[in-house]
């Protein structure tokens, strides 16, 4: 059975009057959409499951004082479902997917936290994720009638009495660390149970910085949106304000020209190119190479400089808009930038083939920190995670959006070992497909406008997919009878990432965990939000 | 071995690199610099980092401070592991509600004398983010400021300034 038939399959299953789904086209840019009685929530996902699918999130969104949507997407290697079903604000109870999903275990806590929906069956019971202290339990952030600034909530105390689940027994010991770390960071608890060395359990404790992004965004025009995505993760900024833009744009019914596609594209694969530099730096400095953390930082650099120089901005922030981007590009720079991409491509011959085979290196990077590729599978890694076990979904190649459908993509970018350097060894070769495509960008740059103008559609609603450069990032925007944002979720890959970290670092001992952690770079403010 | 000298033989010498303006620049900031933590801090200043509700980008440009563009550590200016070991503490971000304690914690862990610099515009005055359910909108509602390194992020070069500026207030 190929992977088409098995989501054409499942929207056969669930259609059936049995189950009785029924397509709705109420959000653009996904297809099929289907709506589903709440109480074969759960079925749902035990279908999808049997049909092979990918779990891509789920999220809720109050509709109203008095209705819950409750939206899951799954994905097929080349296309995607829509999921969605309502239930009523004073009894929001639905199946828990995680028994068939454990990617989408936080996601769901994260919607109980957030908006009261209660998942009956996840494994976790109904123990808090995203809320620490800031709030009680019996109220939700994103119910309608909670007011941004929150119910004056005095200081608040630290999460002491989250339940970390322990291991018990003779020579167990527990090594917490977080939420302020040694190095510059972003905050995250990290408890280890450790036996001599080895790591046994590692849990995750995140939600350190959660900054009520999705509140945030209630009541914002496009504008608004796009510039409070860029700063949902700074490192992803063009891929989120990207997704939101997208999004918008699919709601509104939207055509964005296409040089601004081109340029979008070449903001992407730019911020692509310098994350990955900075994490391969990052993981020879985890393991004391200091030599391939001072070339690679240095190369990053000259990269952000001409980020500044030739598109406004160190870290491009801000360099999208709805409907187009900010800036053109002067006439001179493609011409430069060409340049600057050979001159990077000769550096980087030499410094990865020094990376790919320096024995002390490869000591303790090869073996290290193996992804099961079963459990990248069941867990629904993406982006690099995925692809250094074997997962090669890529949106670019598997379900291209403008103007990557217009380019001649070279095959997904994919390793088998799940190792550290299986996981950096993707990175090295992305950097390469990045340049390339940079360069393709910049030879068939169309002429013609930057933007236009969105026209704000009441009631719209439009869902973006954009692989960004940790993996497949999924946003969701509606828009309200004003035609101002009732709500915004973006879903960083790093939902289904981070859980890996759990996995692979299991028989690993301590002083390898921020190698480990280093080649999944999870991003902290991406999943707190 | 040969392969990492001959790679680092034809990188060469980055950080004299002058012909820049942004490097003239920074080299006369970093002169006076380099007198400032010579003169007030026994030739070594130690800063100990907290993201208290970031989105990452000024932890990005922070870390551009290590590069050897900018190399930090040239003038006597380290980042620190612990409170304990601090003279300052640059601080990031709006304060997510969730840090606020974790924040005040650090702070009180540090040594007196200390000073804390907040760097970035929500840091400075909430930025993005403000004052909300879920951040408590600036630094100095939680811990006493002393200076102030506004952009969305700070460059390498405004945040070397503002750490100047830092010195200098220390030290009245």
């Amino acid at each position: 059975m190929n992977v088409t038939d098995s989501l054409a399959d499942l929207q056969g299953l669930l259609t059936a009057p049995g189950i009785g789904a029924t397509a709705c086209a109420g959000v653009a840019g996904v297809e099929p959409c289907l709506a589903l009685p709440a109480a074969h929530w759960g079925l749902l996902a035990e279908l999808a499951a049997d049909a092979g699918l990918r779990h891509a999130g789920v999220w809720a969104d109050a509709l109203d004082a008095d209705r819950l949507r409750v939206q899951a997407l799954f994905a097929a290697p080349d296309g995607y479902l829509l999921a969605q079903t309502e239930v009523t604000s004073a009894h929001p109870e639905l199946a828990s997917h995680t028994p068939c999903f454990p990617g989408v275990d936080r996601l769901e806590r994260h919607a109980q936290d957030l908006l009261g929906v209660r998942f009956v069956g996840h494994p976790r019971g109904t123990v808090r994720w995203t809320r620490h202290q800031a709030w009680p339990e019996t109220v939700h952030p994103l119910r309608p009638g909670f007011p941004l600034a929150g119910k004056a909530p005095g200081r608040t105390p630290a999460d002491a009495d989250y339940p970390i689940v322990r291991l018990q027994g003779n020579g167990v010991f527990e090594v917490p660390v977080g939420p302020v770390h040694a190095g510059v960071i972003a905050p995250g608890h990290f408890r280890f149970q450790v036996m001599g060395e080895d790591v046994l359990r590692l849990e995750e404790r995140l939600g350190y910085v959660h900054k009520g992004i999705e509140k945030h965004a209630v009541g914002r025009d496009a504008a608004g949106l796009v510039r409070l995505a860029a700063r949902v993760a700074a490192d992803s900024s063009v891929a989120h304000a990207w997704a939101a833009a997208q999004a918008l744009e699919r709601a509104c019914g939207t055509e964005v020209p296409a040089r601004a596609l081109h340029l979008r594209a070449l903001l992407a694969e730019r911020e692509r190119v310098a994350n990955h530099l900075g994490d391969i730096g990052g993981i020879c400095n985890d393991v004391g190479f200091s030599f391939g953390q001072s070339q690679c930082t240095l190369l990053r650099e000259r990269w952000q400089r001409d980020n500044a120089t030739y598109f406004g901005h160190r870290l491009l922030m801000d360099t999208l808009v709805p409907g187009g981007v900010a800036q053109d590009l002067a006439a001179t720079a493609p011409e430069r930038l060409i340049h600057a991409h050979a001159e990077l491509r000769r550096v980087l011959r030499g410094l990865f083939d020094i990376l790919d085979d320096h024995p002390p290196l490869n000591d303790r990077l090869l073996t290290t920190g193996i992804l099961k590729h079963d459990t990248a599978r069941l867990l629904g890694c993406t982006g690099y995670v995925g692809k250094g076990s074997g997962l090669a979904h890529d949106l670019r190649h598997h379900a291209p959006y403008a103007p990557y459908d217009r380019l001649q993509l070279a095959a997904p970018v994919v390793e088998q070992e799940g190792d550290v350097a299986a996981r950096m060894r993707v990175r090295m070769r992305e950097v390469h497909a990045s340049l390339e495509l940079l360069d393709q960008l910049l030879a068939t740059l169309p002429e013609g406008a930057i933007a236009t103008s969105l026209m704000p559609r009441p009631e719209g609603c439009g869902l973006g997919l954009v692989e960004g450069w940790r993996g497949e990032l999924v946003a969701l925007v509606r828009l309200d009878a004003e035609a101002r944002v009732a709500r915004y979720f973006p879903r960083d890959p790093s939902w289904f990432n981070w859980p890996a970290l759990e996995h692979l670092i299991l028989g690993n001992i301590v002083p390898d965990f921020p190698v480990c952690n280093k080649s999944v770079n999870g991003s902290y403010s991406g999943v707190d939000l | 071995m040969f392969r990492i000298l001959n790679q680092v033989a034809r990188t060469g010498m980055l950080t004299e690199s002058v012909e820049r303006p942004d490097d003239a620049r920074l080299e006369r900031l970093g002169i006076e610099l380099r007198r400032q933590v010579d003169a007030r801090f026994g030739h070594s200043l130690m800063i100990r980092e907290v993201d208290a509700g970031s989105c990452g980008g000024c932890e990005i440009e922070i870390h551009a401070l290590a590069n050897a563009y900018y190399d930090l550590e040239r003038f006597g200016i380290r980042f620190c592991a612990s409170p304990r070991h601090a003279d300052a503490l640059l601080v990031t971000g709006p304060v997510s509600r969730h840090m606020e304690q974790a924040l005040r914690r650090t702070w009180r862990a540090m040594p007196a004398p200390k000073f804390v610099i907040a760097a970035g515009d929500c840091a400075c005055d909430g930025g993005e983010f403000g004052e909300s359910y879920a951040c408590c909108g600036a630094v100095d509602r939680v811990i006493p400021v002393d200076v102030r390194i506004p952009g969305c992020p700070p460059t390498p070069l405004c945040l070397i300034e503002g750490l100047l500026a830092a010195l200098a207030r220390a030290a009245d």
